[in-house]
């Protein structure tokens, strides 16, 4: 049972924990290519940031259905 | 949670996150606790009635203001409307680049009445269960442990599912309707790899169509858990932080605040991918 409880806090820790990873590296890259193209033609920048809304939601996916995952096996399972 | 039962953390918090149930055991309606068994046939109705009534809600606001609307200088109420419906509107014309009546009006109701649901989220999570448990002990003589209501439809993955299906559903029928039946095979065996000897492109058919399908079926299930795994982890830290005691008010602000933004924009991807998806499907030019 103890066992039981330590593996599930690491799949947990785990799960949020790489997922943030990704995402980090994602939105790193997204912000920053943002600002850089919102620096060179800032007349874009309105439309330019409507899809990088798209996009922040589409790479915020995976790691927030890792966070829901991990939150079912630490509550709910 | 059974009456004298010990009231800990994980309790608390399961009992927020368990759904209001309704089946029926031999033959006669039976509730919640009783419901464990039922399997399938188990309706989750507080989903189902917070959901249909917040898309009653929707109806009749955007009725009233389409009934009322004057060509006049408008009120305050009609331009709130009217930026709504535009921007759905500006988005569906650069996005959708076929002809379908169907298309805009889809986009709306989904964007309104997935950000009506997910806006329940800013209701202080004990409010209504509380409501609902007084409700329950009063009225009904059930104990108040026993009286579940989660507020919020896109926490429950059910709610989310049956959206992403009907999107599903739709993707489909547009690909047919557009395609036709042969058009819709010929993309799910003749791509992404393609070759003009006919051998070596009936060897490759298995191929594409796993890849195709998976493709294919991939859509609706992130469409699903994207929405459901950002509704249900913000739900999540909100009860967490109702559990910490006096100091929950600063933190409730400050996530409120930050919650205000993953609302609505989880409203807006989950719009604008159906918009794409619906796009792709009846797009020709593959």
């Amino acid at each position: 049972m103890e066992l039981m409880l330590g593996l599930k806090f690491i799949a947990v820790a785990l799960l949020i924990g790489f997922g943030a990873i990704g995402t980090a590296i994602g939105f790193g890259n997204m912000g920053g290519k943002f600002l850089e193209a919102c620096a060179r033609q800032p007349e874009l920048a309105p439309s330019l940031q409507v899809k990088m809304f798209i996009l922040a939601g589409l790479i915020d996916a995976v790691a927030m259905i890792g966070v829901g995952i991990a939150m079912v096996i630490l509550f709910v399972l | 949670m059974a009456a004298g039962e010990e009231i800990t953390l994980t309790n608390h918090i399961q009992h927020h996150l368990t759904n209001a149930k309704m089946c029926t055991v031999d033959g006669s309606v039976a509730f919640n606790k009783a419901c464990s068994e039922a399997g399938f046939w188990t309706w989750h109705i507080d989903t189902l009635a917070w959901s249909i009534g917040l898309g009653l809600i929707f109806l009749f606001i955007f009725k009233k203001a389409a009934n009322k609307a004057s060509v006049g200088v408008p009120g305050k109420f009609q331009c709130f409307i009217e930026m709504v419906v535009e921007f759905v509107a500006n988005n569906v014309k650069d996005t959708f680049h076929g002809k379908s009546k169907l298309i805009a009006p889809l986009a709306l109701t989904i964007f309104v009445w997935v950000f009506l649901m997910n806006l329940m989220d800013l209701i202080p999570v004990d409010f209504l269960p509380a409501f609902a448990g007084f409700v329950g002990e009063t009225a009904f003589g059930v104990d108040s442990h026993d009286v579940y209501m989660k507020i919020v439809p896109t926490t429950d993955i059910n709610m989310t599912a049956a959206l992403a299906i009907g999107v599903f559903l739709l993707m489909i029928g547009y690909s047919i309707k557009i395609k036709g039946v042969g058009g819709f095979i010929k993309e799910l065996t003749l791509h992404p790899f393609h070759a003009a000897n006919p051998v070596v492109q009936a060897l490759l058919i298995p191929f594409n169509l796993l890849l195709e399908t998976i493709a294919l079926v991939a859509k609706p299930f992130s469409l699903a858990l994207r929405l459901f795994g950002n509704l249900y982890a913000g739900e999540l830290i909100f009860i967490l932080i109702g559990a910490v005691g006096l100091m929950q008010l600063p933190l409730h602000f400050i996530w409120a605040v930050f919650h205000i933004l993953v609302i609505v924009l989880q409203a807006f991807v989950f719009m604008m991918l159906t918009i794409v998806y619906l796009s792709m499907a009846s797009s020709d030019n593959h």
